[in-house]
């Protein structure tokens, strides 16, 4: 303990420290201005983004409850960017909310939940940081407080991660019963694929399947990212889903080792039937919002066959991959928060000659759009690349055929919100807008790592010699 | 010399390009990048034939190797034999062309010569690339800028044909991607697996692997080169896309699946190549027997050209499909010949129609009359693709028949015979469609106040003519350029022969 404990925790550390700064301004006496609160949340966020570079030691805390290294404070950093840059969007949304504070206490709830949650060495403490992430987020998606649309979706998402909770409490209890131990690094000793552990483990699987939204558990995907305010969509598609994919890669190839011919099969048949469904939905999707919902479950789908490689080209790929996709998918909600946010309008339909009005946006939005395609230049090709490659580094290659004609489905449904934009013609285009600097920035950062996390190989290769310890 | 440059020149015109405004501004700067480009190109062809001169029998000169993603053994590795120093000129002639043709573009100019540009980035990217990662990269680098010049800037249906266009080239690359990602794991050097071009063709790989994965490169590249029966986008997208995408579509983009044909399926996977040659060939001839017959139905100028590419471009697969020495020289100098005399057509096609309003052919009539300059440029393109001597389609596909004829099996010999009676058909089309629009009475009475070509729009046939012309009169000089090169495709097919 003393000062282990402080510079193992040291980002969990510091966003309870952001939420006390919160919590403190919220019970003062002092008014303060929504743009200030903003301006200060987020000069705190890009501190904690900056910390994760810094003082990085390996280390196990509380009897394994809590461990934590380089590969996984860089996950954490990877987060803490993606938070930054929502938090940077949301300042046209949040500017005149009234709940600002709580809306950043709960965010950042969530986040230190999913931190804890990577860190997890026990599938207690897992739980429990997942749960931390999950409850708040009910309430966030809530937050439009007048739509009735933001309640039904924060009533269905809480009403499916209770049910995926109670699949993976099942599951761990299972786990428990067969190997007698909660611990990441004794569980894989007692794995022998007995069936009732195969059992928990599917039951496990289907808890992560939720969360991350693998058909055939990714119902509650669209109707929630729909309701729910842009920021808490983007929130919930990249973010949460990018720390469980984190912990779901290191589960599968650390504890679950000893299942691997199970998992890889399971991960096959889960894989094609994400990429396919997500696909197909998404072409029929008039809502940008329900839009980039499916789009987001393919994309999973790809990620799955990056899951299925090998451990270490597997891993670094999935977390690469994680990086770019904060990076395009931001860029493209980014776009869509603002004109939600300005203009309400959040239809395909409405952006048809977005161009001749808005050319900068709709740049920014169409190079996001090409990056989710996996298009070079933009690091989407190279994100999906490598997930391929290490996919087919298993000699599956049927896989990755299915994987490669739909990225043309893919790309089908992406061109066409392109098409609308560049192309179709609009008497009445979403006016010229006006961009606060805070999502300025926030998309030159996405438009910046989209052009270069995929060029500079550095960050592959970096992210590469991490996963080669574990 | 620093290959690097070819892409970096055009890199830094588009992103000045972005700095500029105005027609004129931009349209100055893309015309200097693109000559200096084109300068550089020259260039590239008298240091190369130094370097040649000079003894030095290096297969790919010029090597430059740098490791792009270590974990993978990515490298950005880059260098020229004398068949990509042929596509590279080929390149830069339809660029500067298609710069000039462009020179009035008023709407939305900016992005316009941006994307035109960006897309010969790809292109030259693609043509010094030794690693088939780069090489892959590129040529998807080029897709996107294709699809969004033919559905801003297009006419017709050019929303559909975009779209097509996009999506049957992304499902190209998409099996080229299976394709090469086979052919990654089946090498390996000392346990490592390599993308590196001269490395993998320099080790043996297993049979089956390349029967397995061949079909998958060689279909996706020829889905950019109008393999038959995918060759369905090429008439849309050419008849739909400005003129200068046209030249851009016909004259380089479908020339990145010939290349890809030969220099990574074929090359790289000697056995499947043999193994498959059949399959290669009857597709090749159906090509260009369907498309001469497809060509003779069409009544759009921009039809006709786009059908005829697809018979032309059957060319070039004939030749890879051959696999004799002088078939697959025919290939690539059909590539270059059918380049820029495509891209002359459909220059001399724009001219007509920017002045006329119409591609039909029955209602133009006696434009030599009025227009004497584009009408004989016209001319000139239309001879060139029917294989008059002294022009390039000549040579080129001369070679293609006589090597073609090299190989014995008698199934191979029909085949050729059956697409040298193509030609016929060729000359059927192109006359009666030249014939019927340069010749005869003036059909609309306002064409007597048509004007002529403009300098511009002269200098661009110039450039493209003195290329057709050069290779036609003197085929000697891109005959040593390229053999070099098929030579050592060749002999490593040959290889594996024995």
């Amino acid at each position: 303990m003393g000062t282990d404990f402080f510079i193992l925790m040291k980002q969990e550390l510091v966003i309870i420290a952001i939420i006390f700064v919160l919590l403190f301004i919220k019970v003062g006496s002092k008014e303060w201005k929504n743009e200030n609160i903003l301006n200060l949340v987020n000069v705190l966020l890009l501190f904690n983004f900056v910390i994760g570079f810094f003082w990085n030691e390996d280390g196990i805390l509380f009897n394994e409850m809590f461990r934590t290294n380089k590969l996984i404070v860089t996950e954490k950093s990877i987060l803490s960017l993606g938070t930054y840059i929502i938090s940077l969007q949301s300042y046209s949304w949040l500017k005149n909310h009234k709940h600002v504070l709580e809306f950043y206490m709960l965010l950042l709830s969530t986040l230190v939940g999913m931190f804890f949650m990577i860190s997890a060495g026990n599938l207690l403490m897992f739980y429990l940081g997942l749960e931390l992430s999950t409850i708040p987020l009910a309430a966030l998606a809530n937050f439009d407080l007048e739509k009735r649309k933001s309640s039904e979706a924060a009533f269905k998402l809480i009403i499916s991660s209770a049910f995926s909770s109670g699949l993976l409490l099942f599951g761990i209890s299972l786990m428990y019963g067969t190997t007698g131990t909660l611990i990441f690094s004794e569980i894989s000793q007692h794995l022998n694929g007995n069936p009732l552990q195969i059992f928990a483990f599917i039951l496990l699987i289907a808890g992560f399947s939720f969360k991350i939204s693998v058909v055939p558990f990714h119902l509650w995907t669209a109707d929630v990212y729909e309701g729910a305010p842009v920021s808490v969509t983007s929130y919930l598609s990249v973010i949460s889903k990018g720390a469980v994919l984190f912990v779901f890669v290191s589960v599968l190839y650390t504890v679950f080792k000893p299942l691997a011919a199970t998992w890889y099969n399971m991960l096959f048949v889960l894989s094609v039937l994400t990429m396919i469904t997500g696909n197909l939905f998404a072409i029929r999707q008039n809502n940008l919002k329900r839009f980039l919902a499916f789009s987001s479950i393919a994309q999973v789908g790809f990620i799955l066959i990056g899951i299925s490689g090998a451990s270490q080209t597997g891993t670094a790929s999935v977390i690469y991959f994680v990086l770019i996709y904060i990076f395009s998918n931001l860029g493209a909600f980014g776009v869509i928060g603002l004109v939600s946010a300005l203009t309400g309008k959040e239809n395909i339909e409405d952006y048809k000659a977005f161009y001749k009005t808005n050319p900068l946006l709709s740049w920014v939005l169409a190079i996001s759009l090409f990056s989710l395609a996996g298009i070079p230049p933009t690091a989407g090709f190279f994100g999906k690349f490598f997930l391929l490659m290490a996919g087919a580094g298993q000699g599956n290659y049927i896989l990755i055929t299915i994987a490669a004609l739909n990225m043309i489905v893919s790309l089908y449904y992406y061109l066409k919100v392109v098409k609308a934009i560049f192309m179709d013609e609009n008497e009445t285009p979403i006016e010229k807008l006006t961009i606060p600097a805070s999502p300025k920035l926030a998309l030159f950062i996405c438009i910046a790592g989209i052009v270069l996390t995929g060029l500079m190989s550095y960050v592959y290769e970096y992210i590469f010699s991490l996963t080669s310890a574990f | 010399m620093n290959l690097s440059i070819l892409i970096i020149l055009p890199l830094i015109t588009t992103f000045a390009i972005l700095f500029v405004k105005g027609l004129k501004q931009v349209r100055t700067v893309a015309l200097i990048g693109s000559a200096a480009q084109f300068l550089l190109s020259l260039d590239l062809l008298f240091v190369y034939w130094k370097e040649r001169a000079a003894g030095n029998t290096t297969q790919f000169l010029f090597d430059f190797d740098y490791t792009w993603f270590a974990p993978l053994n990515i490298h950005y590795h880059i260098g020229v034999d004398g068949i990509s120093v042929a596509m590279i000129l080929l390149t830069s002639f339809v660029v500067i062309a298609g710069v000039l043709v462009s020179w009035t573009q008023e709407t939305l100019n900016k992005e316009f010569f941006f994307l035109l540009l960006f897309l010969s980035v790809g292109a030259y990217g693609y043509f010094i690339s030794l690693d088939i990662f780069t090489l892959f990269f590129f040529l998807e680098v080029a897709v996107i800028p294709k699809f969004l010049l033919i559905g801003i800037w297009g006419s017709g249906k050019k929303e559909y044909s975009a779209m097509k266009l996009a999506l049957m080239l992304m499902g190209g690359s998409g099996l080229v991607f299976v394709g090469l990602a086979g052919l990654y794991f089946n090498t390996s050097i000392n346990g490592a697996h390599s993308f590196d071009l001269i490395q993998i063709s320099q080790m043996h790989i297993d049979i089956a692997a390349q029967k397995l994965f061949f079909p998958f490169a060689f279909v996706g590249f020829g889905i950019f080169t109008a393999l038959f029966p995918f060759h369905t986008w090429v008439p849309d997208g050419h008849s739909s896309a400005p003129t200068a995408a046209s030249m851009f579509l016909a004259g380089i983009s479908m020339k990145l699946g010939g290349y890809g044909c030969l220099r990574v399926a074929t090359y790289l996977m000697p056995d499947a190549a043999h193994y498959y040659s059949w399959v290669i060939i009857l597709l090749a001839t159906i090509a260009i027997i369907y498309g001469a017959f497809a060509t003779m139905m069409q009544k759009d100028l921009k039809y006709i050209n786009a059908y005829s590419s697809v018979s032309h471009c059957g060319f070039v697969l004939l030749g890879i499909g051959m696999l004799t020495q002088t078939s697959i020289t025919g290939a690539v100098l059909q590539m270059v010949s059918h380049g820029l005399m495509t891209a002359l057509f459909f220059a001399a096609i724009g001219m007509i129609y920017s002045r006329t309003h119409t591609r039909m052919v029955e209602q133009l009539g006696g434009l030599l009359k009025v227009i004497p300059f584009i009408s004989t440029v016209f001319v000139i393109a239309g001879l060139c693709s029917l294989g008059l001597p002294g022009f390039s389609g000549f040579v080129a596909e001369m070679t293609v028949f006589m090597g073609s004829w090299q190989n014995p099996d008698q199934w191979y010999r029909l085949a050729t015979i059956l697409a040298c009676a193509s030609i016929v058909v060729t000359a059927v089309y192109i006359l009666r469609a030249t014939g019927k629009t340069v010749m005869g009475p003036i059909t609309d009475l306002h064409y007597h106040g048509l004007a002529d070509a403009t300098w511009n729009e002269k200098v661009a046939t110039g450039i493209l003519i003195i290329g057709i012309v050069a290779i036609g009169v003197a085929p000697f000089w891109i005959n040593q350029l390229v053999t070099p090169g098929a030579e050592n495709i060749f002999q490593h097919l040959g290889n594996v022969l024995k």
